[in-house]
Parts: structure tokens; sequence; C-alpha cells
């Protein structure tokens, strides 16, 4: 806004810019999940640091056994959606924040909820997979 | 994209240096913003050197004297000249402040001064304040009730509901808070800003208010109050003392409690 040409015509009124579409009535619960994800991130990424640091020099069938104990697939899958989600949640608020041609935000926003969608799925099913034995 | 350079016409060049401390014993250099809108020409940067010896120890009494002996093409707002007008704010040695509050002395070296960051200026270091003035009038700053006011009294409100108001009341719509903060420079046109929204909690806040809910329901909005990032440079640089990201957390908390 800093950089509006000052011979710029606009007739409408400073007032009618401000209010400008008005409220979109959405926003807190995007804000308030970021913050519930965030949270629920801390135990998890612990757990996963832990983990990579007990695997450390494990073979692939110590790993794999590791892996099929309920409790590793599920706190392993866990991870991978909240990491995703919340990665997807922030990315749209940096396009939100940076990105100002409107079609280049939709796009970008489109864009990374979708790989970040994907890649998720892509790593769930990794885990079912060796959970259930292939 | 985000801007990450000046667009060509705001590329501040130099400017002329006057040297009017004839022989002062305590010499200071001002290097102030110069744009005129009438003369085509690129912003630039005017260097003053005066007598401090001349005129009183806060930088609003040195550009009055600069303006009043050296250069009266200078311009820039004030008028109470003690911190209570909100006019004279302006980036001085790269903080947002008033220029009646700031000491000379707590400069070091020259006294650099500019317009409040990343508002369209009118000329040197006044800022247009338009669309600002109008976020603060969309949210309207002012007690709406539904209840008509009692007929023989004002309306009351208790002592504890009072002590609520404080940090609150004492904002002097300055705009220092807003113009520091990256996400009112990126998206202003839509982000109401720590000023505007700590006067709109003002109102959400005041007990005599009814309209708490359609304040908040004007505010529900990605970008219109979510665009805070809790980046502080609001309270950091409030020269008043005030906290307006505090005030816009408890705006995100009632709106969470509320849902």
């Amino acid at each position: 806004m800093a950089n509006t040409p000052q011979n710029k015509q606009n007739l409408r009124s400073p007032l009618a810019e401000a209010r400008g579409l008005g409220s979109a009535k959405y926003g807190t619960e995007h804000w308030w999940h970021q913050r519930l994800i965030s949270i629920a991130l801390i135990p998890l990424t612990i757990w996963f640091v832990l983990a990579v640091i007990a695997h450390l020099g494990a073979g692939y069938d110590e790993f794999v056994a590791w892996m099929r104990s309920p409790f590793s697939a599920i706190m392993m899958i866990l991870t991978v959606a909240m990491t995703f989600h919340h990665a997807q949640s922030g990315m749209q608020v940096v396009f939100e924040d940076y990105l100002h041609v409107e079609w280049q935000k939709m796009a970008a926003i489109i864009a990374v909820k979708f790989i970040c969608f994907a890649l998720a799925a892509a790593c769930i099913f990794a885990v079912l997979k060796i959970s259930f034995g292939a | 994209m985000a801007e990450f350079a000046l667009p060509a016409n705001s590329k501040i060049g130099v400017g002329k240096t006057i040297n009017a401390a004839n022989g002062a014993k305590r010499a200071k250099t001002f290097k102030i913003y110069r744009w005129n809108p009438e003369d085509g020409q690129n912003p630039r940067i005017d260097s003053y050197t005066v007598d401090l010896d001349k005129f009183g120890p806060m930088v609003l009494d040195a550009i009055i004297y600069i303006k009043n002996n050296v250069d009266p093409t200078l311009t820039f707002r004030r008028s109470c000249r003690e911190g209570i007008c909100g006019s004279c704010a302006m980036n001085i040695d790269g903080t947002n402040t008033l220029a009646c509050l700031k000491a000379i002395e707590e400069v070091a070296g020259d006294v650099k001064i500019y317009p409040l960051p990343h508002m369209p200026v009118v000329k040197d270091l006044v800022p247009d304040l338009t669309h600002i003035y109008a976020q603060l009038a969309s949210v309207k700053p002012w007690l709406q009730s539904q209840s008509p006011a009692p007929p023989d009294r004002e309306r009351l409100q208790s002592p504890e509901d009072r002590a609520k108001l404080d940090g609150l009341y004492e904002c002097i719509l300055c705009f220092c808070c807003s113009t520091s903060c990256p996400s009112y420079w990126w998206n202003g046109d839509r982000y109401l800003g720590p000023a505007v929204l700590l006067q709109a909690y003002r109102w959400i806040v005041d007990s005599r208010d009814e309209m708490t809910g359609e304040r908040l329901d004007m505010l529900e909005d990605p970008f219109r109050l979510y665009r805070c990032h809790t980046i502080m440079n609001c309270t950091k640089t409030c020269p008043k003392g005030l906290n307006p990201a505090k005030a816009i957390a408890e705006i995100k908390k009632l709106m969470v409690v509320r849902r």
C-alpha cells in the first residue's frame, strides 16, 4: 500500500476500502487447529527423534520389527499426519502473507495442500504396509 | 510476489548538506528524509548540522529549530509537544516513536529521521493516514448498546471493569505500532494492525458496551485479525508503553472461548 501512485484515480471512500468485502467469518478454526497441532507435535517430535537415535546403526530387519509394533506404527502415523497437516496449514499462512496476486496465492495454497496430503497418504500407507506385513 | 526492493520512484538519494552550527560546542547532525510531491524528484536525505545549545532536548525541538531557522520547507506534523496528541510520530534512529518524547541524547551519532514506514508519504515526514483512519472507523470505536442510557445518570461501571480499560484507553493513535508491524506493511489493505485492534479490544472489553458479539464477528477474518503473528514490534515500539500485542492475543482468546 505504500507505493500507491499518488495520481491513481480512486473514487471509493476510504471507509469503503477499509470495510472491503467484509469479515470472512472464518479464521479462528484455522488458528486454533494450528495451536492444537503444534501442541500435539511436541511429544510426537520428541518421540520421533528419540526413536531415530535409538535405531542409529540398526539393520533393516531390526527396524522393520520395531516399526511393526502397534505403538510405533500408531505414533508414526500420528507424527506423519500432524506434521503434514501443520506444514500445509503453516504454508497457507505464509502464502497469504506474501503472495499478493490472488491467482498466485490460490494456486500456491492448492498446490501445497495437495502435495502435503499426497505425501502424508504415501507415508501412512508405507507404515501400514510394514505393520500389516508385506 | 512480495516486494523486496523499493520501487524506482522511492529510491532515496543524497540531498543537501547544511551546516548551521557555526562554532557550536555541541553540534549534532540530523539526517532527514525529504520528499516533495510537486518537484517530480525521488526522495532524498538532507543533512542539517545544528547547535544543540540553541534548542530543547527532544528531537521535535531540533526539527522545529531547523524549520524555523535553517530550512522552512521542512514539513512535519506536530502539535502538543508532550506526547499526548500523537502528531509527531516518525521513525527516529530506526524506531517509530514520537519526536517530542525522544531525547536527542538517546541517539548515538547522527540522528536519522524518516516518516512512519510503509505508509504513502504526503510530503517529507508527513504520512498519509487516510486508510488507517478509515480502518479505525470500521471498528466503530465508540460505545454501542441496545439498552437506552439511564435517564438520570451515566452508564455505571464498576471499578474492576474500569480497570480492564487501563493500558488501552491511553492509546493516542499515533500509529507507531501499526507502521512498525511487518504484517501491516505487507497486508495493511486488509489487516487492521495493532493500533486499530487495540482500539477494537478497548470496546470489546468495555463492560458498558453491548455489541461485543458483533465486534468479534467483524474481526473474525484471516486478514483483519489473524495476520498478527506475534512479531511484537508493536509492543516494543509503543511510545506510550502500551501492549497492543496483548490486546490482540486477548481478542484471539475470546474468539476461541465463544466457539
